[in-house]
């Protein structure tokens, strides 16, 4: 397919999104980064049943953390795409991309650097 | 176990706010069971802190402990002296925990992260209800398994009150009446009869009434067992 999708996204594998934590969230918003997704089998997909329900209530949860410490909470976002979406992938990534640009820099880099 | 829910994350940074360092202690106890004091909730308190004295430009350095329990000397005085090294600790244990470390480390100032609420159990995942209100005089099996000190929210001991509806109490629709539980029960048990009679006056002096209370085993404390 050889679609692009910006550079400025990291990708992190998990074998499952039910690996996913909410340090792993938290910590990337506290060292930085300017937003988080988590790419999680269609939801009634899930290989181990429920692991991207779980991934969705841990970004919740995320969200309504940073909404309580008056940061964006679409800074941290859950997507369902199954593995053969390709180009759905790269349609979510400039989407996430578009609206974290939209957003601006995190107020975490931002006044830390200050 | 003892059942508590975390402070808001704004009363917390308001504790701490002249803090540039910090210790978060969690316990191993009763609160890990609950899901508000163990290590996972430290980890969590610690970076949602961190997040947001970053995001005032004030950055906050914490750093975690989790201790077997914080209701034992023992193991409070693992933290030892290094507790000196921070301007502040919290503590995520129930409201026994910030006692016993401010008790041992008299220099050091102690913040509850957590209201201690009740004795209680899950009753379902993320549901916890009270069941125990630790009055000292334990008569649960005169009411057929139920206790009508912690769970009336009047304390009756001899029936329901007026404010009995539908098996709900006045008091909060979403509380049974627990006297509604306790004569349905009997009543089904055939032993409705057990609870026509007059109880005693109940001796509250073994429950708060009583002033603060000790427990005393003194084969234990003779160190013979």
């Amino acid at each position: 397919m050889r679609l692009s999708y910006p550079a400025d996204i990291k990708v992190i594998q998990v074998p499952c999104t039910g690996r996913v934590d909410i340090l792993h969230l938290l910590n990337a918003i506290e060292d930085g980064a300017d937003g988080v997704y988590v790419a999680g089998c269609l939801e009634g997909e899930c290989h181990y049943r429920e692991g991207n329900l779980k991934a969705r209530r841990k970004v919740e949860y995320v969200k309504k953390t940073l909404e309580e410490l008056g940061i964006e909470p679409e800074r941290v976002e859950m997507y369902n795409l199954s593995s053969a979406q390709g180009a759905r992938f790269a349609e979510i990534a400039n989407e996430m991309a578009e609206k974290i640009k939209g957003l601006g820099p995190t107020p975490i880099k931002a006044n830390s650097a200050a | 176990m003892i059942v508590a829910d975390r402070k808001s994350i704004e009363e917390i940074l308001g504790m701490v706010k002249d803090c540039r360092k910090i210790l978060v202690v969690g316990c191993k106890g009763c609160v890990t069971v609950c899901n508000v004091g163990g290590l996972k909730e430290v980890e969590i308190l610690a970076s949602t802190m961190k997040i947001a004295r970053k995001k005032d430009g004030n950055p906050l350095e914490i750093d975690e402990r989790v201790l077997e329990r914080q209701c034992d000397r023992e193991y409070v005085s693992q933290l030892g002296d290094e507790v000196n090294n921070y301007d502040a600790v919290v503590s995520m244990a129930c409201g026994v925990g910030p006692q016993f470390l401010s008790e041992m480390y008299r220099e050091q100032r102690f913040f509850p992260a957590v209201n201690t609420t009740f004795f209680g159990g899950a009753t379902q995942h993320g549901v916890w209800e009270e069941r125990c209100a630790g009055c000292g005089t334990c008569g649960i099996h005169m009411f057929g398994g139920l206790c009508p000190i912690a769970r009336c929210a009047k304390s009756l001991l001899h029936g329901p009150c007026g404010g009995s509806s539908n098996g709900a109490c006045e008091v909060n629709k979403d509380t049974e009446c627990i006297w509604d539980s306790i004569v349905r029960k009997k009543m089904e048990a055939g032993e409705l009869e057990d609870l026509m009679g007059v109880k005693g006056l109940k001796d509250w002096q073994t429950a708060r009434d009583g002033g603060p209370r000790r427990s005393i085993r003194e084969e234990l404390v003779q160190g013979n067992i």
